[in-house]
């Protein structure tokens, strides 16, 4: 093998472990949420794990800057809400878990994930 | 009754003091137990009663204070919605246009052969940088924004696959341009690839312009509910006729329609009639005639006369709104085969960049000697742009939203996507015979004394003990009597048993009336004449009763119900289908098998007690069958709730069903096949997105990496990837858009 060869090879192999690291490696840390959350939804959902208290009301305010049409629309699937969210507004809903456990919230296109965690 | 918790934008907002006077403008109507404002924001969120507060106190509050509620959010949305689709679209169709001409020029200017007849300035390669920087970064800005943000969170989407595709062909392309020398050092030509840049940006996006058209489709069944809406209503108030807007219509409001109009929010006649085309709200095809006590619902048409009503759902409550609500909900909702397009789809674009940087990296070291790096970068750059997370995203979605659309237009409302999944496997449905399949207004047909006894004193007798009973067999011998003018005697000792009959004490005599059961029950002897008879009424369809005095059977009532119009066809629909249908009623096994015959149903479950027929569809359901349960959504609540697919005939305005996941607003029996129908090819059209998406990505990727070339010399030029990424989307939404010419009914 040619030493540039090797050098390729080297880089390209370390650059797919970075990729793996980078994207399917992240943790993150939930942010506890009072009545209202504020989520930015700008490639992708900040907060995006956040944990509501069961059986309350909680206001989830969705303010989309981010024009990629891919995130036009979120869903939470197990509330069975579908809304869109138009450029740099707010938009409200409102949510009463009654159940403990984890629901998903995601872009209309399921690329973007958030979570929400019922205690 | 619970409160509910409401916030909406306010206008006009300017300082602190704003807020303090709107959360006591606000504090002060009766019913809101709490009023926040935040300046900030610009909104105010109340905690209020819903049965005392409408939107209308809350504007009048804030409009009271000198300031403007933004109420009525949700029509708002859609309105803006489509002014920005119409943004978007209008931004999409300069850019394509834009890049695929710059595209085309370089094309010309650089493509093997027809570049000899492009004029030599298109040929210079300085030219063709400065023809592709305005696609890379103007058109093209789109995906790097989105791509930025979204690694901000560590995540990737198809924007990020974009840009970095067209950064490697455009970045390649600009180093050969401008050092060209260094290139032609390593013994490679030094040709830029700008038409690749080019090019593949105006395609996806042309790519995005249509299928943003298209998704905009696969939500019109919404938009059509909402446009149904009337925009004012014709209000008599202190004995004047005034137009309103329909948000300011209260409950208890007099609203008068005129021939042709359309009645504006749900409510009952109390003066005059007509007949009213109901078909855009329940799906009825044929207009209903309609006079005084009768119910009118919000935004049908009224056809002929002209009536004034009493309005009594407004706003979230009329039967539209909560149609509305039911379908946005439905489409909100997850399908269970999407599980796994989910599953995928999170690890599938890192997946992807790795598979890209594999690429270049087995090129750059197995590829050709003399192009190794070339074609490492061309083949890179196709995994970057063939791979389609798109179309998987949204193969589910958009069937799920374009089916429960065309349900909502036939009357059937859907109450969720597993729903909509489950009815497709369905293969028993069990009918609740009274109310279901029959007209559920049973009329007395026979009455046959015994003993000598007039049949005006067995009929008066019946209605006296019935008249306390509230099964729907007595209301029709109580206005039987009624309308022979019989006046009944007092009764004492009342006391109904459940599945039997009635027992009392009427002028001194003990009665019992009731089925035969409670004969034998009572040890009352039927004669073998009265058996007789009693058998024949039976094989008629009829229910018979008979009415025992102090011991002694004095007579016999035969009561029978019409059979709905649409009963035999929607039963010979689901045979066609291939699903069995039972019936299960209360009555006894001779009435029930002698309807069961006129409709062609052959398995009948008879003298089952209401509270055992969720026990007779768990039994079903045992013999591994998929049980959907047909009834009225009222006693058949646990029944419909323990079988696979509850589906409820809904009736007047009471579409809040909640054990039922199929309502059938239109109470057309059809549309029970209808509903399944509607299932199995919505099913059909999801795995055939599932399946084109995946097979898509499957096939096509490896290709562009080069799986074909050891054996075949065969590589996909990432202009051809960019064709088949941009129509792979396109084509996953326009398939869900062809379930709406399906014809399910």
């Amino acid at each position: 093998m040619q030493p540039n060869s090797i050098i390729v090879t080297v880089v390209g192999v370390g650059i797919i472990i970075f990729i793996y690291w980078f994207f399917l490696m992240k943790k993150e840390k939930a942010v506890t949420a009072g009545d209202v959350v504020d989520i930015v939804v700008d490639g992708g959902y900040s907060p995006s794990v956040i944990s509501i208290a069961q059986g309350k009301i909680t206001t989830l305010q969705f303010t989309r800057k981010d024009p990629s049409s891919c995130l036009e629309e979120v869903l939470i699937p197990e509330f069975k809400i579908r809304k869109f969210l138009p450029l740099n507004q707010t938009v409200s809903i409102e949510l009463k878990p009654e159940k403990a456990g984890e629901y998903e919230f995601v872009c209309g296109m399921n690329m973007f994930h958030g979570k929400l965690i019922v205690k | 009754m619970p409160e509910s918790k409401k916030t909406f934008s306010i206008k006009g907002m300017h300082c602190a003091s704003c807020v303090v006077l709107l959360e006591r403008a606000l504090k002060q109507v009766s019913g809101i137990s709490q009023a926040n404002v935040n300046l900030a924001t610009e909104k105010a969120t109340v905690v209020y009663d819903p049965q005392i507060v409408s939107d209308v106190h809350l504007k009048e509050a804030v409009a009271g204070a000198g300031y403007q509620a933004m109420l009525g959010q949700d029509t708002a949305t859609v309105d803006e919605e489509q002014l920005e689709k119409q943004k978007e679209l209008r931004d999409l169709k300069i850019k394509v246009i834009v890049s695929l001409v710059l595209g085309g020029l370089i094309l010309w200017g650089s493509f093997p052969g027809l570049a000899k007849t492009a004029p030599i300035f298109l040929q210079n390669f300085l030219v063709q940088l400065l023809l592709a920087l305005p696609v890379q970064f103007w058109a093209g800005f789109g995906f790097y924004r989105a791509a930025i943000s979204s690694l901000k969170h560590r995540s990737a989407n198809m924007d990020t696959l974009v840009a970095m595709g067209t950064t490697v062909a455009f970045g390649y392309s600009t180093f050969v341009t401008l050092m060209p020398a260094v290139v032609q050092r390593a013994g490679i030509e030094a040709m830029p690839y700008f038409d690749v840049s080019t090019i593949i940006i105006g395609l996806i996006l042309l790519g995005r312009y249509f299928e943003a058209r298209a998704k905009a489709g696969t939500s019109e069944a919404i938009k059509k509910l909402i446009g149904l809406q009337a925009k004012t209503a014709r209000v008599v108030r202190n004995g004047q006729e005034t137009d309103i807007p329909l948000g300011q219509v209260m409950i208890g409001d007099i609203i008068r329609v005129r021939p042709g109009e359309k009645i504006p929010v749900d409510g009952v006649i109390i003066e005059g009639e007509s007949s009213v085309d109901e078909s855009m709200v329940t799906g009825e095809s044929i207009p209903t005639d309609k006079a005084k006590g009768d119910n009118v619902v919000g935004a049908t048409i009224n056809k002929t006369g002209t009536f004034t009503f009493t309005a009594a759902k407004v706003g979230e409550q009329t039967m539209l709104a909560q149609i509305i609500k039911l379908v946005q909900e439905a489409q909100g909702s997850k399908a269970p085969i999407q599980r796994i397009a989910d599953l995928i789809s999170s690890y599938f674009v890192p997946i992807v960049i790795m598979l890209a940087v594999a690429t270049f990296v087995l090129w750059y070291n197995f590829g050709p000697v003399d192009q190794g790096i070339l074609l490492a970068i061309l083949n890179t750059v196709a995994v970057l742009i063939i791979a389609c997370p798109c179309a998987m995203g949204l193969a589910t979605p958009t069937a799920i939203m374009v089916g429960t659309g065309k349900g909502a237009e036939h009357g059937i409302l859907i109450k969720d996507a597993a729903s909509l999944e489950t009815a497709h496997k369905i293969n028993t449905i069990v009918f609740d015979k009274t109310g279901t399949l029959t007209v559920g207004k049973p009329e007395v047909t026979d009455i046959i004394s015994v003993n000598n006894l007039k049949s005006e004193e067995l009929l008066r007798l019946a209605a006296s003990i019935e008249k306390g009973s509230e099964h729907s067999l007595a209301e029709a011998i109580v206005k039987k009597a009624e309308g022979e003018k019989l006046t009944p005697s007092k009764v004492e000792g009342f006391q109904a048993i459940a599945g039997h009959g009635v027992e009392g004490n009427i002028d001194g005599k003990k009665i019992y009336f009731g089925n035969r059961r409670l004969m034998e029950r009572e040890k009352i002897v039927i004669g073998s004449e009265q058996n007789n008879q009693i058998i024949k009424l039976e094989n008629d369809g009829k229910t018979v009763m008979a009415l025992a005095a102090d011991g002694v059977l004095v007579g016999l009532i035969a009561v029978a119900d019409v059979v709905k119009d649409t009963a035999k066809d929607g039963l010979a629909a689901l045979k066609a289908l291939g699903i069995e249908s039972v019936m299960i009623t209360g009555d006894n096994e001779r009435t029930a098998s002698a309807i069961a015959v006129k409709l062609g149903i052959s398995r009948v479950l008879a003298e089952v007690l209401p509270d055992q027929k969720e026990a007779e569809v768990k039994k079903i359901q045992a013999e591994g069958k998929v049980v959907a349960m047909v009834g009225d959504g009222i006693n058949d609540a646990p029944a419909l709730a323990a079988a696979d697919v509850g589906i409820a005939m809904g009736s007047g305005t009471d579409v809040a069903i909640e054990a039922a996941d199929i309502t059938l607003i239109n109470k057309d029996l059809r549309s029970v096949a209808a509903a399944i129908v509607l299932s199995k090819k919505t099913m059909r059209t999801i795995k055939m997105n599932l399946f084109w998406a995946f097979a898509y990505n499957i096939i096509l990727i490896p290709v562009a990496m080069g799986a074909l070339y050891p054996l075949f010399h065969i590589l996909l030029n990432p202009i051809f990837a960019s064709v088949a990424m941009a129509s792979s989307s396109v084509s996953v939404v326009s398939n869900s858009l062809l379930l709406k010419r399906k014809k399910i009914i």
